[in-house]
C-alpha cells in the first residue's frame, strides 16, 4: 500500500530512489568488566581490521564514482592506522578488564579530548564519533543509524537536519531530503533548491512511516511525498518528470536574450547561491548575475572559519565562471538561525535574532569581517563583484563598514594587488528602521538589495519557525508592499538599484507588483530563473500601475493576493 | 637530519583534515620523522600525536625527518604544508 504524506515544498523538482532513514538514536555500550580479557582483547582486534576493511570499500567506491577521495574517510583510515590508538585501546582493555565495547566507547571520548581549543574541530569529532559508531556496530552487530555510511543514491529522510550536515551530505548520492521538522524559509529549504536537489520538509511524521526497504517518489514542487509508491503512481510520476524537463527545454530560448518587461523595461534576474561549486549549475541556469552570494555556508564549512586564501580562490572561482556578470557576494551572516559550532563568538543571546548578527557581528569581530573583505576585494580583479552589508540598521553602521572596505582597499593597493576600480558596495534593507532611512542610506549605499523574508519578519514581529504565529508571515500584505515601494522609490531618487533576494522574488503572485514597483533586480533560486524571465517578458510595467496601486491600497494580504489572480487570470490557472 | 621550522598560518590550525594529510604523507616515508610545538615532539606519522599537539594558527612548530629518505620526506612534509594552506 502506498502512503502519501503532505509537507512544505522545498523544490528541486520530482525523484525517485530508494529510502535511507537516518536515525536520530546512536549505538552505545554498557560499562561491563571482561570475563576473558584476551577474547575481549582479540574482539577489539577484529573490529578495527572490520572497520578498516568496510572504509576501504567506501573510500573505493567514493572515489570510483567521484575520482576524488573524500576527507572523512580519509581521516578514520588514518586513525585506524595509527599504531599509537591502537596499543591505547588494548592497553586501556587490560589494564581496567573493560569489554571491547566499553573500550571503544572510552576510546571515542579519550580522543575526542584531543581536539584542544587551539584546533577546535567538529570534523575530528564527527570522524571520532563515526569511528566509534562502525566499531561498535561490528560489536553489538547492529547497524549504524547514520547517514555517513550512505553509499548509494538514496532519499534521505530524517527527523530534521542542520544546515551544516547539509553541506556535508555527498550530494551524488542524497537524491532527495525529506524532514518531519522545517519551514518553507528554513535555510535548509533554500539549500535543497539551490542544489537543485528535491526537498520535502514539515511533514511532521514522515520518520514514524518511512524504513529503509521503501522505495519514495519525493515530489519537490508540490510538498508531496509517496510511500512505497504504486505502479500506477511511479508512472505518473515519470510523466510528470519528462513534463518537468520539457518545461525546462522550451525556456531554454530565453536564455541568450537580455531580460525585457512587454513595455521594454531592462529587468536583471540574477540567482541566489550558497555554495561556489553552485556557479556552473546558476552559469546554465539563465541567471543574468548572482544577485545574493550568500557566505556562511562556504566560510563556516565544517564549522570553521575559512582563511582570506582559501575565500580570495573561491571567490575567484566564482566570478571567473560569470566574468561579465555582477556578483553580489553578501558578508558573514551569521548568528541567527544559521547556526554554527564552535564559534568563540557564538555566545549565548536569549534572541539571536534581534541580538549580534549580520553587520553587527562583523563590526564587532573585525577579524571576521576584514579577511573576508580583503579574499573579496582581490577577487574583484578577476571580474564584477560587489559586496554587500546584512542587516544594517542605521547609516553609521553602514559608513562604517564602508571606511573599512576603504582602509582595505588602501592596504591591498600598497601591498601591491590589483583590484577593479568601480566596486560597489551596498546593503540589505531587512529592518523596518532600514526601509524608514532609505532616502538616507541611498546617499551611501551604491545599492539596495531587500531581504523580504527577514523583513516580513521584523515588519510584523513575527518568527518565521513558530508555528503558532506564522500566520503573520504575509509577504503580499500591503504593509510589506508599501515598504518595498517606498524603499525602491527612495533609492531611485538618488540613482541607486534595487534587488530583492528573499523568497518573494520567487513567489508568483508578488512578481507583477514588484515589477510595477520598478525593481531592478530579481535574486531568485536558479531553477526559478527561466520561468521568472518568462513571466516578465509578458507582462508590461506600465499597464500594471492601476493594479499596483489598488494594491498598496488594501487591507490585507488576501486581498492583495485575489486582486492579482482576478486581474491576470492567464497566469494563475491551476495547472 | 633534515629540518624545517614553520610559522602557522592557517585560521584553524592544524585541524583534522590537514592532519589527515600530514600524517599520510610522512607515512610514505621510511625516515622518523618529528613534529615538535612548544617543547614537545610528536612522531608525525600518528595522528593521535599530532593531534595532542592542538597547533592553532601562529604557532611556530618545527618538522624533522631522520632515515634515508629524510630530503625527500622534508620536501614532501613542505609540499603539503603550503598546498593546505597551513603555512607559506
Amino acid at each position: 500500500m502506498s502512503h502519501t504524506l503532505n509537507g512544505i515544498a522545498a523544490g528541486g523538482g520530482v525523484t525517485i530512489a530508494p529510502v535511507y532513514v537516518m536515525g536520530a538514536s546512536s549505538l552505545t555500550a554498557p560499562a561491563k568488566a571482561a570475563n576473558d580479557e584476551d577474547h575481549e582483547a582479540k574482539r577489539l582486534h577484529d573490529s578495527f581490521s572490520l572497520t578498516r576493511k568496510d572504509l576501504v570499500k567506501i573510500g573505493q567506491q567514493v572515489e570510483e564514482e567521484f575520482g576524488h577521495p573524500i576527507a572523512t574517510v580519509q581521516t578514520l583510515i588514518t586513525i585506524i592506522d595509527d599504531s599509537n590508538i591502537r596499543q591505547l585501546a588494548q592497553d586501556m582493555l587490560i589494564e581496567n578488564r573493560w569489554t571491547a565495547e566499553w573500550t571503544v566507547e572510552q576510546l571515542v571520548s579519550q580522543l575526542k579530548k584531543l581536539s584542544t581549543v587551539a584546533v577546535s574541530s567538529p570534523f575530528w569529532n564527527n570522524a571520532v564519533n563515526d569511528l566509534g559508531q562502525r566499531m561498535l556496530s561490528h560489536l553489538l552487530h547492529k547497524p549504524i543509524p547514520d547517514a555517513a555510511n550512505l553509499d548509494h543514491r538514496a532519499v534521505v529522510i530524517a527527523h530534521s537536519i542542520s544546515p551544516t550536515q547539509i553541506v556535508r551530505f555527498d550530494r551524488q548520492l542524497v537524491a532527495a531530503i525529506v524532514t518531519d521538522l522545517g519551514g518553507a524559509t528554513s535555510h535548509f529549504s533554500l539549500l535543497t533548491e539551490e542544489l537543485a536537489i528535491p526537498g520535502v520538509v514539515a511533514t511532521h511524521e514522515v520518520t514514524k512511516y518511512a524504513h529503509d526497504d521503501m522505495v519514495a517518489i519525493v515530489d519537490g514542487i508540490h510538498g508531496k511525498v509517496i510511500l512505497q509508491p504504486s505502479p500506477q503512481e511511479i508512472d505518473d510520476y515519470q510523466k510528470m518528470a519528462a513534463q518537468y524537463a520539457r518545461g525546462n527545454n522550451l525556456l531554454g530560448k530565453l536564455k541568450h536574450e537580455e531580460t525585457r518587461s512587454a513595455d521594454g523595461q531592462r529587468i536583471r534576474v540574477s540567482a541566489n547561491i550558497s555554495l561556489p561549486d553552485e556557479i556552473s549549475t546558476v552559469a546554465d541556469s539563465g541567471a543574468e548575475g548572482i544577485g545574493l552570494f550568500r557566505t556562511e555556508f562556504m566560510v563556516m564549512k565544517d564549522a570553521q572559519l575559512a582563511s582570506e586564501e582559501r575565500q580570495f580562490q573561491a571567490y575567484k572561482k566564482a566570478v571567473t565562471a560569470m566574468p561579465d556578470q555582477l556578483i553580489v557576494v553578501r558578508t558573514l551572516d551569521i548568528g541567527n538561525d544559521k547556526l554554527v559550532d564552535n564559534l568563540e563568538v557564538d555566545n549565548y543571546q536569549l534572541n539571536p535574532a534581534l541580538g549580534m548578527r549580520g553587520i553587527r557581528l562583523g563590526l564587532a569581530h573585525e577579524e571576521l569581517l576584514r579577511p573576508q573583505l580583503r579574499a573579496l576585494l582581490r577577487a574583484s580583479a578577476y571580474g564584477k563583484v560587489a559586496i554587500m552589508f546584512p542587516m544594517v540598521t542605521t547609516v553609521a553602521e553602514f559608513r562604517k563598514a564602508r571606511d573599512i572596505v576603504d582602509q582595505e582597499i588602501d592596504h591591498l593597493k600598497q601591498q601591491g594587488y590589483d583590484l577593479a576600480d568601480d566596486i560597489q558596495v551596498g546593503m540589505m534593507v531587512e529592518t523596518p528602521a532600514a526601509v524608514t532611512m532609505a532616502d538616507q542610506l541611498a546617499q551611501y549605499a551604491d545599492f539596495f538589495s531587500i531581504g523580504s523574508n527577514d523583513l516580513v519578519q521584523y515588519l510584523f514581529a513575527t518568527d518565521r519557525t513558530n508555528d503558532d504565529t506564522k500566520s503573520l508571515y504575509q509577504p503580499l500584505h500591503p504593509a510589506m508592499l508599501r515598504s518595498i515601494f517606498r524603499v525602491i522609490r527612495q533609492a531611485h531618487t538618488e540613482g541607486k538599484w534595487v534587488s530583492l533576494c528573499g523568497e518573494m522574488a520567487a513567489l508568483h503572485v508578488a512578481e507583477p507588483l514588484l515589477l510595477a514597483m520598478g525593481l531592478d533586480e530579481f535574486s531568485v533560486p536558479a531553477d526559478h530563473v527561466l520561468s521568472l524571465r518568462h513571466l516578465i517578458s509578458g507582462l508590461s510595467a506600465r499597464q500594471l500601475q492601476p493594479v499596483l496601486h489598488k494594491a498598496l491600497s488594501l487591507q490585507n494580504a488576501s486581498e492583495v493576493e485575489q486582486l492579482i489572480k482576478k486581474t491576470l487570470p492567464d497566469l494563475y490557472q491551476e495547472k | 637530519m633534515e629540518k624545517r621550522d614553520y610559522t602557522i598560518i592557517a585560521e584553524t590550525g592544524i585541524h583534522a583534515r590537514p592532519a589527515t594529510i600530514l600524517v599520510q604523507t610522512a607515512s610514505k616515508f621510511t625516515s622518523d620523522i618529528t613534529l615538535t610545538y612548544n617543547g614537545k615532539s610528536v612522531n608525525l606519522k600518528s595522528i593521535m600525536g599530532v593531534m595532542s599537539l592542538g597547533v592553532g594558527q601562529n604557532a611556530e612548530v618545527t618538522i624533522s625527518a631522520e632515515g634515508d629518505d629524510e630530503k625527500d620526506a622534508i620536501a614532501a612534509i613542505d609540499e603539503t604544508m603550503k598546498k593546505e594552506g597551513l603555512a607559506d
